[in-house]
């Protein structure tokens, strides 16, 4: 076995350990499925820790703008990976906060979608895809992360977390965010992507010397010049760009602060 | 450090070495906030190609520009202006690499007031440079951060004595200061692989060694570097694998851990501590589902492990595999080093969540043995370890776990700390002591009574409740047997099984050997507790009324009870006990007819989280027992609500 191949592996060992840390102290959790590859492989290592299972709804929080293939790929892959799979909708546009820049206020509309799901299942857990390296405010996230009532994220008061014991008590009402896949790289998706054979959706791949790295609504979600168009291509790609992956989202770079703003309010 | 910052072309700019056969290393760099930590970063990152000459140029002409001079740690500066700018990916680990390791360097905040950021920082890393200024030497915080290097098991240390161009070079300062911090450290337990001077401004013993230290021979910071290890699971040790869960999928029962030392295969005889329940391994389950004759027979540490056993034995979360010959040990009893970081000091009888691996229990803090400041390196006396100290402590759980001796197995001898829901503290498990007087099992404490004739779900159909202990502690004259007095007539017209216990009583029969020494004085209250955990057992309310003023004490006899054990301070201000003086006994204490009296000339300690305080001076004796009332009910205690029964005691 090669060393990267050892890392992978650890990297799933990591994982699989905090998916079973969840489930055993969470009385009501549900993944986020976003349909992008990180939530992908997040399915993946569910199903590794749980042996083929997903013992817990899986949800789409749509905005109901998301790419054509994106649907395809969520309705085909519910069916065949075995999930029990919650759609759940976004208040229109209208109902957000006017004084945000338009495509952040455009991608608030997940954040109240999300809150009004939680409300409704009364999830006290819900599992997402992010990563560190994604992104600064993501960083500074612990691996469980307790929300307040409003969903908001309060980054200065985190109690520590070391040797995989994580917080996982929360006042009434307030949820549990939980993070498989924090200490995961960008390049590890696509490797281990790669090498577990997991589907992804194929805008991810080259198409007229264009891909997306980072899917999300069509309207606010923009690809990058790229000629990568297989797995391989992409982790060469990865290895010498200094494009970031979220360069093609637009709300990240309205203003300084508009990610941040999005994060403390509850976003992903 | 504030700037972390990150830049994913630097991998493309270090040496080809390919991938795959890249060791991945994660580093912390820690000390003094001041000792030149964003210099150093600036600095490695320059000299393992992560900066372009062109852009240091542009850096140097902007600072001679701004007639500044040029500084190291504006490279971190301008990374976090291009992050601002959405140019370089940002998080809070900045990745470069040395000739044959990728290192990733976690943001561990110097700060004081970051010190829970510091060690979640630091407990992810593999390794760790202790930072030193050559002209300020080893500060306060340098050995705070070393002694929590220690605390969470950093075994890779390297010591950079940075700034030495402004000592000159030499040679006697870099000594003194490599024999201070050597010492210190090996005190600790901790080697370190280098004491390494340098000049991070001026470049020497960073990359190449410097012209200016000829009388040092050892690793630049890159040779450290590239020594560095990833911490890897530990399969040398005994096998450790604490249970995550059970779980029923498909007709299998699969016992889901992740194991933490050692190895197993399939056909292993296994045993499962507390319980002690034994089996032997069946399958080991995976997926994707191997074709026929693939399956996994062995796994290795650090291995996420699906097994299923060979007969039907009852095992749950919280208990840890191992092989019969090697088992943990089966304890409620543990002498900790911790570090503590809640604003609420811990001290005697101090209530908290123990984790150790997946399990999880009540405890109490039964002894303080020492108090550190690790900045000062100073043990002192002390009943209370503050916020940011160290000690030692030894915490009585209310269930036995399985456990190991930190020397013996760092990952299975190590615990962290809960108080009021957040983790607060963590420390090792340096022994596992058996718990004198506190038998392993509670099993072995009940055997006889509870082999009784009328079941327990009988003695609820006639009684209405369960049993429970409730502990009356306060000073004398504050009103702890009037209060259990009524509360005993209360209980008892609602048709349940009460028993009171009076500290007084007692003494003067079971305990009239027992004097008011401390040691006596202990003894009385576990005599209590063990009569009081006797008759819960047979399904009584039992009401205990004694003065107990000592903390450890009272930790011990909620160890003693277990379950349905609930300690309530009945308080009142001294000067009004001592007005109502019911016995004449403060009268006498006064005149120095009594010795030791508690709260004339022995001290009283609080409880620190009881389940009930009940202030005598503010609630009178009616109410006082309705809120009792209402605490065993809202605790699940009472089963059939009996109708209401007029308060007619009439005490």
């Amino acid at each position: 076995m090669s060393t990267a191949d050892d890392r992978l592996d650890e990297l799933e060992a990591q994982s699989i350990y905090i998916f079973r840390e969840a489930f055993a102290r969470m009385k009501r959790m549900a993944l986020l499925w976003s349909l992008g590859k990180d939530s992908n492989v997040m399915i993946w290592l569910a199903r590794k820790a749980f042996l083929g299972h997903v013992p817990f709804p899986v949800m789409h929080v749509d905005t109901g703008k998301k790419f054509r293939e994106m649907y395809d790929f969520r309705d085909h892959y519910a069916g065949a990976w075995g999930l029990d799979l919650r759609v759940e909708p976004c208040p229109p546009l209208e109902q957000m906060d006017p004084t945000l820049p338009p495509a952040t206020r455009s991608a608030a509309r997940k954040t109240e979608g999300l809150k009004m799901a939680l409300e409704k299942f009364g999830f006290d857990a819900v599992v997402a895809g992010i990563r560190r390296d994604e992104e600064a405010t993501r960083a500074k996230e612990r691996v469980f992360s307790p929300r307040g009532l409003e969903g908001d994220w309060n980054v200065r008061e985190q109690p520590p977390e070391f040797w995989d014991h994580f917080n996982a008590t929360l006042p009434a009402g307030a949820h549990l965010r939980v993070h498989p896949i924090l200490h995961w790289t960008e390049l590890d998706i696509w490797a281990y992507t790669q090498r577990e054979k997991i589907p992804v959706i194929p805008l991810y791949f080259s198409k007229a010397g264009k891909r997306y790295r980072s899917l999300g609504d069509q309207d606010i979600t923009f690809p990058v010049a790229s000629e990568a168009a297989t797995i391989e291509d992409i982790l060469i790609e990865l290895a010498t760009t200094k494009v970031p992956e979220r360069s093609g989202r637009a709300m990240d770079h309205e203003s300084e602060d508009s990610f941040e703003r999005l994060r403390v309010a509850g976003y992903l | 450090m504030s700037a972390t910052v990150t830049s994913a072309n630097f991998a493309s700019l270090a040496a080809p070495v390919a991938a795959a056969d890249r060791q991945l290393v994660r580093i912390v760099i820690v000390g003094h906030v001041d000792h030149g930590k964003s210099t150093l970063i600036g600095r490695l990152l320059h000299e393992t190609g992560g900066i372009t000459s062109q852009k240091l140029e542009q850096l140097k002409e902007i600072s001679a520009r701004r007639g500044m001079p040029f500084e190291w740690s504006f490279l971190l500066d301008s990374l976090q202006a291009e992050r601002d700018q959405g140019i370089t990916i940002d998080t809070s680990q900045i990745r470069f690499q040395t000739p044959s390791r990728d290192i990733i360097l976690i943001d561990a905040p110097g700060h004081a007031e970051f010190l829970r950021n510091m060690i979640t920082g630091a407990a992810q890393a593999d390794a760790a440079f202790l930072l030193i200024d050559a002209a300020e030497g080893v500060r306060d915080q340098t050995r705070r951060h070393g002694y929590l290097l220690h605390l969470l098991g950093v075994k890779q240390v390297a010591v950079v004595v940075n700034k030495m161009d402004r000592v000159g070079f030499e040679e006697a300062t870099f000594r003194a200061i490599e024999t201070e911090i050597s010492a210190y450290l090996a005190g600790l337990g901790v080697r370190a692989s280098a004491v390494i001077p340098i000049s991070a401004r001026e470049g020497d013993g960073v990359s190449a060694h410097g012209t200016r230290t000829p009388w040092y021979d050892g690793p630049t910071v890159l040779e450290a570097l590239d020594r560095f290890e990833p911490a890897r699971a530990a399969g040398d040790l005994a096998l450790r694998m604490p249970v995550q869960a059970v779980y029923k999928f498909d007709d299998r029962r699969i016992v889901a851990g992740r194991i933490e030392t050692g190895s197993l295969k399939v056909g292993d005889e296994v045993v499962f501590q507390p319980s002690g329940k034994s089996a032997v391994v069946k399958t080991i389950e995976s997926w994707p589902v191997p074709p026929a004759g693939q399956e996994l027979t062995a796994l290795d540490a650090g291995a996420a492990a699906g097994l299923t056993l060979d007969r039907e034995i009852f095992v749950e979360r919280g208990e840890i595999l191992s092989t019969p010959a090697a088992r943990p040990h089966a304890t409620r009893r543990l002498r900790v080093r911790l570090f503590w970081l809640a604003e609420e000091a811990l001290e005697v009888g101090t209530s908290l969540i123990v984790r150790l691996a997946t399990s999880e229990s009540r405890a109490t803090v039964a002894v303080v043995h020492e108090v550190v400041d690790p900045g000062h390196l100073s043990t002192f006396e002390s009943r209370r370890i503050g916020r940011n100290q160290v000690g030692e402590v030894e915490l009585l759980l209310s269930r036995p776990i399985a456990a190991d001796p930190h020397g013996l197995n760092p990952r299975t001898g190590r615990v962290a700390l809960e108080l009021g829901g957040r983790i607060a503290g963590g420390g090792l498990v340096i022994s596992v002591l058996d718990a004198e007087a506190v038998p392993a099992t509670p099993a072995a404490r009940h055997i006889t009574p509870v082999a009784s004739a009328v079941t327990f779900e009988e003695r609820v159909g006639r009684f209405g409740h369960d049993g429970a202990v409730v502990w009356l502690t306060g000073l004398s004259g504050s009103g702890k047997s009037t209060i259990a007095r009524a509360l005993e007539r209360r209980l008892f017209n609602r048709g349940g099984l009460v028993t009171l216990l009076d500290g007084d009583t007692l003494r003067a029969g079971l305990n009239s050997d027992l004097g008011f020494s401390d040691a006596d004085r202990a003894e009385n209250n576990r005599r209590l507790a063990e009569v009081a955990s006797l008759l819960r057992g047979l399904g009584h309310v039992v009401l205990v009324a004694a003065v107990s003023p000592a903390a450890a004490a009272r930790a011990r006899v909620r160890t003693i009870v277990g379950e349905s054990f609930f300690e309530v301070h009945v308080s009142a201000p001294l000067e009004l006990c001592e007005a109502r003086d019911p016995k004449g006994l403060y009268a006498k204490a006064r005149a120095g007819e009594i010795r030791g009296f508690t709260g004339i000339d022995a001290p009283y300690e609080a409880p620190t989280a009881p389940e009930l305080v009940i202030e005598t001076d503010k609630l009178d004796q009616s109410a006082a027992v309705d809120r009792i009332e209402a605490m065993l009910a809202g605790a699940g205690v009472f089963h059939q609500p009996g109708e209401p029964v007029a308060d007619d005691a009439g005490i």
